[in-house]
């Protein structure tokens, strides 16, 4: 019995204090509340873009749907996919706009000469170099380091537990493909390849090695936004020439210098969406992109702030795109 | 470490242990002789027809995937289902819908129904813990993702009952059925996701569907497993006592057979949910929207901090519900709850509802207000522990590494790697052999057999040295802390929490600070394998242990037998089944991470995997290394469960 | 309990006349039941069953668990099948209603071949015909007592108000009225085999099996359901076939006992043959702990009439238990006449009473 007086006590607790919290009230719910944007194209509709899991490739992303949204009034979805999703996406037109690409030539046979579902837009205006990076303290110390004819010099500087004996390469964003097994073995150099496996690992050995001034040989690219945090330095290879790279087995050279290519779905381009034509003329350099990108990573704005910002830096450039 | 153990088993048998040093002695010197030779490398950049051809057909399904009435009558209708599925569960509490900028259900209602939940299936103390847990998540400022990631994991789990559970009873019930379904539930759990990932967008295209059902594939063995497994445990003599009074089959399954495995069935879902959860951070890889996203978002920028934070939002979601499910399937009968129940439960109902309508409409109570900093403060706090962790004892962690890898990761993988791939088949097969049995020899020598031609010889040995060398240390943990687990209940107390933490954490979240601390290295990889294997293995051992016959543990005592001996002799031997499923659970978690293994640094088979998710021209080696990885599990659980055998046997 | 006159069979595949008027409920003849690969080629192969129960697991991979079994069961008695654990008892009680399939013989049930049945009239008379209690109770935690009592109804198809009336009347002829709705892990051990019990008696069986019903109980537990059972006897009247591996409950239930070891059927014979006339040294040694002078009746111990017999002296029946007999053996200047419906049988003299109550036989 007394139990029951308890339960009752607690029931009309819960209702009074129920009451209570509905009496204070707040704010109600408004629905169809979506604001949209308020630029001048009413007609823009929808856009896709993938955003491919790297920093720089979300710097632009960031960019082109704030344009897109405040400018032209679009609806901009992003998804986040790796290249080989993204890709598919344009087949089953889930995907408008891959904005950086940097060479998928299975893919683009595939879906632009195959299918025919996707085109080549042109170029993001960003300059991909890939190649062999050391921190730059070693630049320091050891100046001619930077030449590949010296690496087999230090060699035993870049010793670890995975290198067996030998020095370490370190290779392995999965994204990538690359050469540095038949560099290696082509350029007679004393160095075993060691798979880091994600740009993550990379990045933290040269973030280490630059702290803790211990030597790294690895593989890295540019434009990335931790070129900002450290400036690594690059290893001059056998300059690259025309044709050096035809054949993988016999590979000598430098990694050429690839310009990031913008690739869309067709129908999408088709359109005459004004967003289709910011997608064509949107250009950039590679120091916009690592500003904005620095942003992102380091100040830790979301997008729409980092964007914002370099938009308002930067008014005549974005002027470009949608006239 | 399998042939560690096992080799130790082996010398009750005179003469077997003898022939087993010499076989292994054999093998040492014949790899001296001739290392180097036949060693079937394959460059990471380079494929073999096989790789080519699965890439061919890839390809195809994409060209096709309009065309074929495969796609447009199967595929596309699962799609459809299992679509419109997941986004109702993502309406209902995750994401503006019906023209409203939230979702039907805001935060207070979803935290009231939990707690009701709760207070109907387990008791007050969960309810409190449920609304404490999901106020802090609220807190961390990941409301919206937390939903979406809860959304996922609703979805899946729906799914996975749907299908386990009468797939479960027709195992439970059938023998063949049984026999043909484990190896399959084996298959999907230890193929690895990425493997599918990219698949999966192929045949569901990118979305809710796609996410759900990546999710489902590794949700669903434990809903199959636990159902059947209630079934197979209900006492054979109320089966009986049912059946000789006459019930036809459909009676005995609904009033004796499914009633009384109830609770097993629970702790079933107990594990989907948790199988669901820790999916959901792969998921993330195809947009899959929530936690995950989070968190591998901060790990492009290294952000330690905000992916822990996220983390953590999946250990407490985890930690609610599996407290909520544990409590419900240990629930005590109707008969034995209170009396004042009934009313405090319609109270609460009512208060739950209220709760909803508060919740739909007013803005305080349909958005979590993320004024509070607790979210940065972590994110915070996290980084800078990492950091001071890192730079003080990066020096010490580099020498573990070093001499752990010179000692015995060195010559293991050499003599593994570097050694005629048909002298280490003859080994492999020779150990089976006398290990296990012929049974055991057989698969062996069709699994041999399958990574040979997978062309990633080499590769898989790597991961082979790895893999036994962490299942190695997970089992040496394992039974040790296990044994600590089992003797102190403080210990328990204390352990336990902290297990459940790390079995749910995502491994993106430490694969940074253990990256700075180990550098990318294979040393780094078995570390987080172990870390990742431990808990389970640490919990079955000392589950296992615990459940000992304590008159046996008190006659030792009482023959004067030391702490020591006591473990020894009585204990660990008188657990020896949970030994061993500790060895298989082991040897499955330890094969679960060899992909992320990849990611820092092994190589290798898990290297393979996440280069072939994202380079198109490596999706088919991708996918020859994922069958590659399940190959390896079975060859060493059939091994060890052989050896296992003989040795109750002998 | 052992109200039936014995009549002694030494050959135990003989099964036995039913002991009282009238055809046998259940007659079981030449069953077997082999487990292993190929078992149906096992009883008829003289060689096979020739060998031990380890030289033919080796050879063939079989175990013979029931060998050759034969008796008959008349209604109303308590038929009880004793041995050790492990010969056979409890597989051949299964045999009987088919929870096990038999490999070889015949059960014939009121006429009826049991094997021969299909699955649908095997359920027929599960539901109706028969009902067991099991050692482990087997009762179904998650119902009530009322609604454990009442699954063998609910199974059958029958209303719920029926079952519902049926099975409170169990429940109180098992003297647990007060506890329908409790549920079974509320109850000692003893209730729970009461609620097994009720569950069997509820659906009204011609023949009620019992498998080591209360081996898993305390002794003082046991005693009690021990009575209860002979007082169901009595009340009821049905037919039982008792399994038990404990011989002072054989002796104390049964009307008739078979003896099985190894599969194999020993002896079958009432309690008091079983006691004198042991078939061999097996059972002899098996009873050899019983008091005699409890078991054994006037019948057994009475010596042949001869001259130097007085004429006179007082009278007993035959069926007369020696330790009733004693006082008045003992008592009596003269030995104790041995008459049934006026005839002679024997004598009993204070020597053969002597021999019993000392131990000494």
């Amino acid at each position: 019995m007394r139990e029951n007086v308890k339960a009752r006590r607690v029931v009309t607790g819960a209702a009074v204090l129920a009451l209570f919290l509905s009496g204070c009230g707040g704010e109600t719910i408004e629905s169809g509340s979506d604001g949209g944007g308020s630029g001048s194209g009413e007609n823009c509709g929808t856009v896709n873009l993938a955003v491919n899991p790297w920093v720089g490739f979300e710097a632009d992303v960031a960019v082109v749907k704030y344009v897109a949204e405040e400018e032209l009034g679009c609806t901009v979805n992003t998804k986040d996919l790796t290249e080989e999703v993204s890709w598919q996406g344009f087949a089953s037109g889930e995907i408008d706009v891959i904005l950086e690409d940097w060479g998928h030539p299975e893919l683009e046979q595939q879906y632009v000469e195959d299918q025919k579902v996707a085109v080549k837009v042109g170029e993001s205006g960003n300059v991909g170099q890939i190649g062999w990076f050391v921190p730059p303290w070693m630049k320091e110390k050891y100046p001619d380091i930077t030449d590949w004819n010296n690496l087999n010099k230090y060699a035993d500087l870049f010793k670890t537990s995975e290198s067996g004996g030998k020095g370490q390469l370190l290779d392995g964003d999965p994204s990538f493909v690359t050469n540095d097994e038949a560099l290696v073995k082509n350029l007679d150099l004393n160095y075993k390849v060691v798979y880091s496996g994600s740009e993550a690992a990379l990045i933290t050995a040269f973030r280490q090695a630059e702290e803790k001034k211990e030597p790294l040989l690895g593989y890295f690219y540019s434009p990335q936004w931790f070129l900002a945090e450290v400036p690594l330095v690059k290893v001059d290879l056998p300059a690259y020439e025309e044709g050096c790279d035809a054949d993988p087995e016999k590979v000598a050279c430098d990694y050429p210098e690839t310009p990031l290519l913008k690739f869309a779905r067709k129908e999408f381009m088709d359109s005459g969406s004004p967003a289709a034509n910011l997608v064509q003329n949107f250009s950039w350099t590679n120091d916009d992109q690592n500003l904005v990108a620095k942003y992102i990573s380091e100040d830790k704005m979301d997008y729409d702030a980092a964007a914002q910002k370099w938009v308002e830096e930067n008014p005549d450039k974005v002027e470009a795109w949608i006239k | 470490m399998t042939v560690l153990t096992a080799s130790r088993a082996a010398f009750t048998r005179p003469g077997r242990g003898r022939l087993i040093v010499a076989v292994v002695g054999v093998f040492v010197v014949l790899a001296a002789i001739l290392r180097g030779t036949h060693t079937l490398s394959l460059v990471p950049s380079d494929t073999t027809a096989l790789h080519r051809w699965f890439n061919e057909v890839n390809r195809w399904v994409s060209s096709n995937r309009n065309e074929s009435p495969l796609f447009l009558y199967f595929f596309n209708e699962i799609r459809a289902f299992v679509g419109s599925l997941t986004t109702f569960f993502q309406d209902l509490i995750a994401q503006p819908s019906y023209g409203r900028p939230v979702p039907i259900i805001g935060w207070l209602g979803v935290v009231a129904i939990l707690t009701l939940l709760a207070l109907v299936f387990a008791n007050l103390r969960v309810a409190l813990l449920v609304v404490a847990g999901f106020s802090f998540i609220g807190l961390q400022g990941l409301w919206e993702e937390s939903m979406q990631t809860l959304a996922l994991t609703l979805s899946a789990v729906f799914l996975a009952l749907l299908i386990g559970i009468p797939l479960g009873i027709w195992a439970g019930l059938s023998d063949r059925v049984h026999a043909v379904l484990s190896p399959v539930l084996d298959f999907l759990q230890t193929m690895p996701t990425f493997v599918y990932l990219a698949p999966f967008t192929l045949l569901f295209l990118i979305g809710p569907a796609s996410a759900t059902l990546v999710t489902l594939v590794y949700a669903l063995p434990p809903a199959v497993r636990y159902t059947a497994h209630g079934i197979r445990s209900v006492p054979r003599a109320s089966v009986e006592a049912s059946e000789s009074l006459g019930a036809n089959g459909f009676q005995r399954l609904v009033g004796v057979l499914l009633p009384m495995s109830m609770r097993t069935v629970v702790l079933g879902l107990n594990q989907t949910i948790m199988a669901a959860l820790s999916m959901a951070t792969v998921a993330a890889l195809i947009d899959a929207p929530g936690l995950g996203k989070t968190i591998l978002k901060a790990l492009q920028t290294l952000d330690v901090g905000t992916s822990f934070n996220a983390g953590l939002a999946i250990v407490v979601m985890a930690i609610v519900l599996d407290r909520l499910t544990t409590a419900a399937s240990r629930r005590a009968p109707v008969q034995q709850q209170p009396r004042w129940r009934r009313p405090l439960l319609i109270g609460a109902g009512l208060a739950a509802l209220f709760c909803v309508y508060l919740s739909r409409t007013y803005v305080w109570a349909a958005e979590f207000s993320t004024g509070s900093t607790i979210g940065d403060d972590i994110a915070r706090l996290s980084s800078t522990f990492s950091d001071w962790v890192t730079s003080t004892f990066s020096d010490l962690t580099g020498w573990l590494k070093d001499t752990t890898t010179a000692l015995l990761l060195d010559p293991l993988q050499t003599l593994l790697v570097e050694s005629p791939w048909w002298l280490v088949a003859a080994l492999l097969l020779a150990l089976a052999f006398l290990l296990g049995n012929l049974q055991a020899t057989v698969v062996t020598a069709f699994c041999v057999a399958g990574l040979v031609l997978s062309g990633l010889w080499q590769d898989s040995m790597t991961t082979l040295a790895a893999t036994l060398l962490a299942t190695a240390a997970t089992l040496l943990l394992g039974v040790a802390v296990g044994v600590w687990m089992a003797r102190s209940p403080r210990a328990d107390l204390i352990i336990r929490p902290v297990l459940d933490a790390l079995q749910v954490m995502p491994p993106f979240v430490y694969l940074v600070p253990f990256l700075a601390l180990f550098a990318a290295s294979r040393f780094t990889a078995i570390l987080a394998a172990v870390l990742y294997a431990a808990p389970v293995v640490i919990k079955i051992v000392a589950d296992g242990i615990v459940a000992v016959s304590p008159t046996a543990v008190e006659a030792a005592i009482a023959s004067g037998s030391s702490t020591w001996q006591t473990i020894w002799k009585v204990q660990l031997p008188m657990a020896r089944p949970a030994l061993v499923l500790a060895a298989n659970q082991g040897i499955c978690y330890v094969l679960a991470m060899i992909v992320v293994g990849g990611l820092v640094g092994a190589g290798a088979l898990g290297y393979d995997v996440v280069a072939g998710f994202s380079q198109g021209e490596l999706f088919g080696k991708g996918l020859t290394a994922g069958l590659a990885i399940v190959v390896l599990g079975i060859m060493l659980n059939r091994i060890t469960q052989a050896a296992a055998e003989r040795r109750r046997n002998a | 309990m052992a109200t039936v006159a014995p009549s002694s069979q030494d050959r135990v595949s003989d099964p036995g006349p039913a002991p009282s008027a009238g055809s046998p409920l259940i007659s079981v003849r030449d069953l077997w039941m082999v487990f292993g690969p190929k078992a149906a080629a096992v009883p008829q192969n003289q060689e096979l069953c020739g060998l031990s129960r380890r030289d033919l697991m080796q050879r063939t991979g079989n175990t013979i668990a029931v060998r050759d079994v034969s008796f008959d069961v008349a209604p109303g008695e308590v038929f009880v099948v004793m041995g050790l654990s492990g010969s056979g008892k409890s597989t051949l009680v299964r045999c009987l209603t088919r929870l096990i399939e038999p490999t070889a013989g015949s059960v014939v049930f009121e006429g009826e071949n049991l094997l021969e049945a299909d699955p649908k009239r095997l359920r027929d008379l599960r539901r109706h015909k028969f009902s067991m209690v099991f050692q482990n109770f087997g009762l179904l935690p998650h119902r009530r007592v009322i609604d454990n009592v009442a699954y063998g109804l609910e199974v059958r198809g029958a209303g719920k108000a029926e079952r519902r009336q049926r099975a409170g009347e169990v429940i109180d002829l098992v003297g647990l009225g007060g506890y329908e709705n409790s549920y079974p892990d509320q109850l000692s051990g003893g209730m729970q085999q009461r609620v097994g019990l009720a569950r069997a008696l509820a659906v009204e069986p011609d023949l009620m099996l019992f498998d080591e019903p209360f081996s898993a109980l305390d002794p003082l537990i046991r005693r009690d359901m021990q009575n209860e059972v002979i007082r169901l006897h009595r009340e009821l009247g049905k037919t039982m076939v008792f399994i038990t591996h404990d011989l002072s409950e054989a002796l104390k239930l049964g009307d008739r006992i078979l003896i099985m070891r190894d599969g194999k059927p020993v002896q079958i014979a009432t309690g008091d043959e079983l006691v004198a006339r042991p078939a061999d040294d097996y059972v002899r040694d098996f009873v050899s702990d019983v008091p005699k002078g409890d078991v054994l009746t006037l019948r057994w111990i009475m010596r042949p009439v001869t001259d130097a017999d007085p004429d006179e002296g007082p009278e007993l029946g035959p069926d007369v238990v020696v330790r009733d007999a004693t006082r008045v053996v003992l008592e009596s200047h003269r030995p104790v006449r041995v008459v049934q419906d006026g005839k002679l049988l024997g004598i009993v003299g204070q020597d053969e009473i002597l021999s019993i109550v000392a131990g000494a036989r």
